[in-house]
This record gives structure tokens, C-alpha cells and sequence, in this order.
């Protein structure tokens, strides 16, 4: 073996283990290695038990977030070579229940995710004909939400945010986003059957905006100016439910 | 879910910042860095100058009074959200009404104090 490196990897079996360990692996050196490749050679070559969740190695499917020194990123998407020749300290994502090792549980984000609602939703009597083809979009009415819609579910989000690490009720970056992309959707009738959710305590005003979600965010989908956008839009619903009270009840 | 009353605090803390990040260095460079070093001329913050303006200009009057309440607003909320992050949520009712209140306080002194110039 010419050079190496050392990873120092959380390691936690909670039916066995009073408390989390780490555990330093060596492994190659190879320029063109991401941190993922390096712990898949430690699950091949030395150390089987090690879990952790991966699948496409291409930054698509979201799969593979983990805490690397600290930071919430996609393993797949940072090379050795950024590190070298340091340590590199790998633990599963913060803010989440550890299920087994570099595993944590992700059952609380899916049920807000699909509390959001992140379907197109249309008015039952203005859903036209399947042969009457689909609902056309202007480029710009695409580029109104495409950002958004650019989410993977990694919760690298999650990991970053410090409201969340504080207080898990908080709906959260990825969700509110992907809310405010369906919102946004000039196909979509469904912002006030999301609003209840979004526009609540535990939605947007728990956001202090500190934008972490965003700079994390490995698809550059800006979650934070997502949630900003929805306090705007929030705060104009709210201001003309109080002035104008004989307007559209909700 | 019950419907937040947050939008009220929310944009108030907003249109403080607004007003902090906008207006608030430029009354810092004139009256804490312009007037004191002696770079403009002329003594434009004598008193009785400044007084009789004020007295004679209701657009002053409010000018002044949205730049001294509206960051009042932005800091209550920022302030309130910090003491809840660093662990006091268990009494954030009681910090809300101190925060919030103390800029509403601030806002009638300063409506009181312009009403009588």
C-alpha cells in the first residue's frame, strides 16, 4: 500500500452498545476517491459490519449524507484528496436518532414530507380530460419553481439547521421548499390546503433564518429563501384576513 | 394547527432591518463619524437647529419616528428568538411580553416625545 489515510468512523449497534465509539480505519490514498469509495473499501476489504446507507454514487440519489468533520455533506460528492493528508471524521447526520452506525432514522422527515403535501393539487371541477392533453407552462412560469424542484431528500438540510437540532417539531428547509415548489406550480390549486401546515408555529416562523439549509444544500436549491418567500406570502394572507375580513373566507 | 400570529412580529422585525441595514449607517457616518470628526462645516446638529426642523415638519417628525421604533421591532424578535435558542423556551411567553413590550413602550415614548416637540 503506498500512501494512506485515516478515517475515523462512528460506530453504534444500540442493541449492543451502551454508547457510540469511533473506530479508525485505514485505506488507500487514491486521488480520484471520494469518501464513500473509501468506506465501501472498508465494508469490502476490512470491516463488514460497518452500516451505512448509499446507492448511486452520483450525487442523485440523496442516499448517502453523513457528517464529514462536522459538516453535513454527500460522501459521494467529496474527495480524499480535500482532506489529505488529515483524518477525516465521518458520523451520521445530526439531529436524528442513530439506527446503526452511519444510519440514523428518517422516519420523522417522511411523515412531514408527505404532511406537505408535495403533489400537484387541482381544483376537483377544473381538472380537465385526460384527451384534452396536459397543462401547458410558459419557460417562465417553470423557472418560477424549477429550483425547488431540484430536491433530493438527502436532509443535509436537516443536519444543518440549528432550529431542527433544537426543536424537531419545525417542519423544516427541504419540506417548506418542496411545499413552495408545488405552491409556485401555475398547475397547482393546492397552497391553502398546505397553508394551515406552513403557516403555523411549527412551520415557517420557527425559521430564525440563519441559511445554513441553503449553503449545504447539494443541489443548490436554496431552502431558506424558499421558507423567506413563504413568510412574505404568509404575512400578505395574514394582513388581508385582518384588514379586509369580508374578503375570501379560508 | 392553529393559525400564528407571528406575521404582525414578523414583518415588523423585517421592516426594522430593513431600515437598520438602509438608513442606520448613514446616520452613523453623519452623526457619529461626519460631525464629531469636525469633517462637514456649517454645525448642522446644533440644537436648537435640529429642534426647530423638528417642530416645523410633520415628515421629519415621522421620518425620525420610523427609524427609531422599527429597529425597536427587529430587535425585540431577534432578541426573543435568541434567549428561546439558548434554552430559555420553557418561559418564552414571559420573553415575548418583555420583549415586544419593551418596543411597544419605546414606540409610545417616542410618539409621546415627537407629539410634544
Amino acid at each position: 500500500m503506498a500512501e494512506t489515510m485515516k478515517l475515523e468512523i462512528f460506530r453504534y449497534h444500540p442493541e449492543k452498545d451502551n454508547e457510540p465509539t469511533f473506530q479508525t480505519y485505514e485505506v488507500p490514498f487514491l486521488e480520484d476517491w471520494v469518501i464513500l469509495d473509501a468506506i465501501n473499501y472498508i465494508k469490502d476489504e476490512i470491516d463488514g459490519t460497518l452500516s451505512y446507507r448509499w446507492s448511486c454514487q452520483m450525487g442523485v440519489c440523496g442516499s448517502c449524507g453523513m457528517m464529514i468533520n462536522g459538516v453535513p455533506k454527500l460522501s459521494c460528492a467529496v474527495f480524499l484528496k480535500d482532506y489529505y493528508p488529515d483524518k477525516i471524521r465521518v458520523e451520521p447526520l445530526t439531529g436524528f436518532p442513530v439506527e446503526r452506525d452511519l444510519i440514523f432514522q428518517m422516519d420523522d422527515f417522511m411523515t412531514k414530507l408527505t404532511e406537505i403535501q408535495p403533489y400537484i393539487i387541482r381544483n376537483k371541477d377544473e381538472e380537465k380530460p385526460l384527451d384534452e392533453g396536459e397543462y401547458l407552462q410558459t419557460p417562465a412560469e417553470l423557472a418560477r419553481f424549477k429550483p425547488y424542484s431540484m430536491c433530493i431528500n438527502c436532509m443535509l438540510c436537516y443536519a444543518a439547521c440549528p432550529v431542527y437540532a433544537l426543536d424537531s417539531t419545525f417542519i423544516g428547509p427541504a419540506a417548506i421548499a418542496l411545499g413552495q415548489r408545488y405552491n409556485m406550480d401555475s398547475r397547482d390549486h393546492g397552497r391553502d390546503a398546505r397553508q394551515e401546515l406552513i403557516a403555523s408555529h411549527e412551520g415557517i416562523w420557527e425559521c430564525t433564518f440563519v441559511g445554513e439549509c441553503s449553503a449545504v444544500c447539494p443541489k443548490d436549491v436554496d431552502p431558506a429563501a424558499a421558507i423567506q418567500r413563504a413568510k412574505v406570502s404568509s404575512t400578505i394572507d395574514w394582513f388581508k384576513d385582518v384588514l379586509i375580513p369580508w374578503g375570501k373566507k379560508k | 394547527m392553529a393559525k400564528s400570529n407571528e406575521p404582525i412580529w414578523w414583518s415588523l422585525f423585517s421592516a426594522g432591518g430593513m431600515v437598520a441595514a438602509m438608513i442606520l449607517p448613514v446616520l452613523i457616518i453623519i452623526t457619529g463619524i461626519l460631525v464629531p470628526f469636525g469633517l462637514v462645516d456649517d454645525d448642522p446638529l446644533n440644537f436648537e437647529r435640529i429642534y426647530t426642523a423638528l417642530s416645523q415638519s410633520y415628515l421629519i417628525k415621522l421620518i425620525l419616528f420610523i427609524v427609531i421604533t422599527l429597529p425597536l421591532f427587529h430587535w425585540a424578535h431577534r432578541f426573543r428568538f435568541t434567549l428561546v435558542d439558548v434554552g430559555l423556551k420553557s418561559v418564552s411567553t414571559l420573553i415575548s411580553i418583555l420583549c415586544y413590550g419593551g418596543a411597544i413602550a419605546g414606540t409610545i415614548i417616542a410618539a409621546i416625545i415627537f407629539l410634544r416637540i
